[in-house]
């Protein structure tokens, strides 16, 4: 049995106006890996992310998530293993307080109420966010934002953490916390979306590249992040 | 920019800030809706409720000067009633520009502002000690549509981030628009028009596409169609007595008005 | 300052307790319409549309700009909400607005929210989608039928507003019809220019923009719409027109000057009853009411069955 596995293979997929964002994307990723996606604005990061736990659904290609095929049996299963982080924490903190949204997803998997409530408490844990619960989300900062969006997820329990643009918009000391806080989780298979190569680099032993909705490479991070050909075709730059 | 909302609520730890929320609603409607059958010309009725009112703001710590200011927001809408003054027929008082104020009118017209100004002092009142969060738990658990309640939860919580995407819309627009020197604003009227149109548009887009990424959220946190909130804990009987207390005493000056103050 | 916006949320106490009250079992049965129908036409996604686009109706009435003399114009929003979601949603949307403004910001009281709701997002938004839609099937669906449909629509949506409340706060003896209603008219027939101009504007930008989004609920709205608005239109009218057609032409001094009536109003014992002397507070003036409160909930009903009966017949299909 294939626990915390992403398995995407020859997924291709266009918007309901015509565009095509992704054409034929292959890869697999396995248990307790931490993937970087990196490619320029428009090369179908966001739309790749969205597929793998079902939000945009392609009829063409294949995708397993820990050895189940995403169809509409496994989905709810599926949404429950895979924890997607936005990249505006705006949209994904839509409740007024932080409470609620981090019982969202625990709620929505039906688990009794003294569960939900222990769940939460156990994710603000573990992004150093107990002292929040109670707080309202309009005013928060952006990084302690970004710190109860990974919250709002991890009390779902996820085997596998997808994340867009995890720095995108904190300041240096909130990137650096961000960071740690990817260090620290070690229980997910992870694959983070990304401009930031030096958060790839540091934080990702391996990097997939994306380019006009194409997987263009795919290996290690300290190979593909240092070849500054390879960077600079594809619009990115070496960390 | 005269819009400037600011949330009522201040933070405590008073008695009501702690009541149950549910008691507090019920008894605010009951408070309002005793103060508006209060009989028109029972004089002596409405002090007595001022100093039920006032007390409260003691107990939830709220200034008593600062809610009877603040209550003074709805003043404006008496200009409404204002025709009251010389259009009830009863002895006349004074001449104002040439219309005559009846003694009737001024009591009719001093009736609805007291009304009007003692019951925006008590939605004041419940709006200060709750949050406005609570205040939505409480209006679920109270059988209000569910639907209608997730709907404005979803609102206040963007209500401040829609309110800050205006806000630096306004700046932009105020930034390009130079007055000449002459003191007048640019433009043509239809132009001006044309450029707030554009704005309210382009906060539409946004809120539109703000509104489906939310959708995307909610659905990859296994959202269904139906909303699913932790169950409301137990109504206690301390809450509702307390709760009690206020109203029972607005009946009774109620009560003393319609027997001897009528 | 009267601010434009101010002058149609009533404040608690400008109007009776049965006034209020009939405002609120008219609201509570459209809004537990708009829940129903919204439900089937937009799902599972009507909660987050609705609610940050509640947020957006809110915000954007901030935005204003200058007219001329120190006034500037202003948005309320029902129309243009109603004609982007349809009616039933825009119903639900500025309920919450209202509601929202009420419990937050105290602007508009609790009792009588239920008369605000209606005049600002339902009245508002039903005629206002009446208005456009009829120019959509009488001009097809062109840059000018959106134009002046809007244009058209929002200006009478508030002027409708500002008519039912001037009606609502005569009924409760609060202020005389005679001067009420040209007053509160006269205001928002330039207050509705100021929103009429901002609605089309919107929408034009929107039809630059996303033109996909303007065509949607057009699709969508039932023939419940044009019957509901023209119910409440009717409504409206008999209410108003009853005064008019008060057998005695010269009512207004006779009663005012009838010291009988100022004596039974002072016997009132509670003001549960309205005791003001106009002669429109007659018993036949408030069967007039009761009869035209009826009549839109009977309208309301036929045509959510109507609506009922259409779609199990699509669904057959």
């Amino acid at each position: 049995m294939s626990h915390h596995t992403i398995e995407v293979d020859n997924l291709s997929f266009c918007y309901p106006d015509g565009h095509a964002a992704l054409h034929d994307v292959t890869f697999h990723i396995h248990m307790g890996e931490k993937v970087a996606l990196v490619g320029q604005n428009g090369s179908g990061k966001s739309t790749l992310l969205l597929h793998l736990n079902g939000v945009l659904r392609s009829t063409s290609g294949s995708i397993k998530v820990g050895g189940l095929p995403l169809n509409d049996a496994n989905l709810g299963q599926i949404r429950a293993w895979v924890g997607l982080v936005f990249q505006n924490p705006d949209d994904q903190l839509f409740s007024p307080r932080v409470r609620q949204d981090v019982a969202f997803g625990p709620l929505h998997m039906g688990l009794p109420d003294a569960e939900v409530n222990a769940r939460v408490e156990k994710a603000l844990a573990a992004v150093r966010m107990s002292d929040y619960a109670d707080r309202v989300s309009f005013h928060l900062s952006i990084g302690e934002k970004k710190r109860i969006a990974v919250a709002t997820v991890l009390s779902m329990d996820p085997q596998i953490l997808v994340m867009d643009e995890p720095s995108a918009g904190l300041d240096p000391r909130a990137r650096r916390n961000l960071i740690n806080l990817l260090h620290d989780l070690h229980d997910q298979t992870m694959l983070l979306s990304t401009h930031d190569m030096r958060l790839a680099a540091e934080v990702c032993p391996r990097t997939i590249v994306l380019s006009g909705g194409r997987v263009v490479a795919d290996g290690p991070t300290r190979d593909l992040l240092y070849d500054a050909a390879l960077m600079e075709q594809h619009g990115l730059e070496t960390p | 920019m005269g819009f400037a909302f600011q949330e009522r609520y201040q933070a405590g730890d008073s008695p009501l800030h702690l009541l149950d929320a549910r008691v507090k609603v019920v008894a605010t409607l009951l408070l309002i809706l005793g103060i508006v059958l209060t009989p028109q010309f029972a004089w002596p009725a409405y002090p007595l409720i001022w100093a039920l009112l006032a007390g409260l703001s003691i107990i939830g710590g709220i200034g008593i000067g600062r809610l009877a200011r603040t209550a003074t927001l709805a003043l404006p809408f008496t200009l409404a009633a204002i025709t009251l003054l010389f259009t009830t027929p009863g002895s006349p008082l004074v001449q104002v520009l040439g219309l005559t104020i009846t003694d009737a009118g001024l009591g009719r017209f001093l009736a609805i502002v007291l009304k009007s100004w003692l019951a925006v002092q008590a939605a004041l009142l419940l709006a200060m000690t709750t949050h406005f969060t609570d205040l939505l738990w409480a209006l679920n658990s109270l059988r209000l549509p569910a639907t209608l309640i997730a709907i404005i939860s979803f609102m206040y919580r963007y209500l401040f981030t829609l309110r800050e995407e205006t806000e630096r819309l306004l700046r932009a627009r105020a930034s390009r628009m130079a007055a000449s020197p002459t003191g007048r604003a640019g433009g043509s009227l239809a132009w001006r028009a044309r450029v707030a149109g554009g704005m309210v548009g382009n906060l539409f887009l946004r809120s539109y596409e703000r509104s489906e990424r939310v959708y995307a959220a909610m659905l990859a946190r296994g959202y269904k169609g139906q909303l699913r909130t932790l169950n409301a804990p137990p109504l206690s009987r301390r809450a509702v007595l307390l709760g009690a207390v206020p109203v029972a005493i607005l009946l009774l000056i109620e009560l003393v008005a319609l027997i001897w103050w009528r | 300052m009267f601010s434009p916006i101010l002058a149609l949320h009533i404040p608690d106490g400008f109007l009776s307790v049965p006034v209020s009250l009939i405002g609120w079992a008219l609201t509570i049965g459209i809004i537990f319409l708009a829940l129903r129908q919204t439900r089937d036409q937009l799902g599972e996604r009507q909660i987050p549309l609705m609610g940050v686009l509640a947020a957006f109706i809110f915000a954007a009435q901030m935005i204003n700009f200058p007219v001329a003399g120190g006034t500037s114009g202003h948005l309320l929003g029902g129309v243009l909400a109603s004609i982007l979601l349809g009616p039933w949603a825009a119903v639900l949307v500025m309920t919450s607005v209202v509601a929202v403004q009420a419990l937050l910001f105290q602007d508009g009281g609790l009792l009588v929210l239920g008369f605000n709701i209606f005049n600002m997002g339902i009245l508002n938004a039903f005629i206002g989608y009446a208005v456009y839609s009829a120019a959509q099937r009488v001009l097809g669906s062109s840059r000018i039928s959106l134009i002046v449909g809007a244009a058209v629509g929002a200006w009478l949506g508030v002027q409708l507003a500002a008519l039912a409340t001037a009606l609502q706060l005569a009924i409760s003896g609060t202020s005389p019809l005679n001067i009420a209603l040209p007053a509160m008219v006269g205001v928002h027939a330039l207050i509705g220019v100021g929103e009429a101009l901002i609605t089309v504007g919107a929408l034009l930008f929107i039809r630059q923009t996303r033109p996909d989004l303007l065509g949607e609920p057009a699709r969508s709205a039932t023939r419940g719409t044009a019957l509901v608005a023209a119910g409440l239109v009717i409504a409206l009218a008999v209410t108003l027109i009853s005064p008019l057609a008060d057998p005695n032409p010269d009512g207004l001094e006779r009663v005012a000057e009838d010291q009988g009536f100022i004596e039974t109003a002072q016997s009132a014992p509670y003001e549960i009853l309205p005791d003001y002397t106009v002669p429109f507070i007659s018993d036949q003036a408030l069967t007039t009411i009761a009869a035209g409160v009826i009549g839109v909930l009977i309208v309301a009903g036929i045509s959510f069955a109507v609506a009922r009966v259409n779609r199990r017949a699509s669904e057959s299909t």
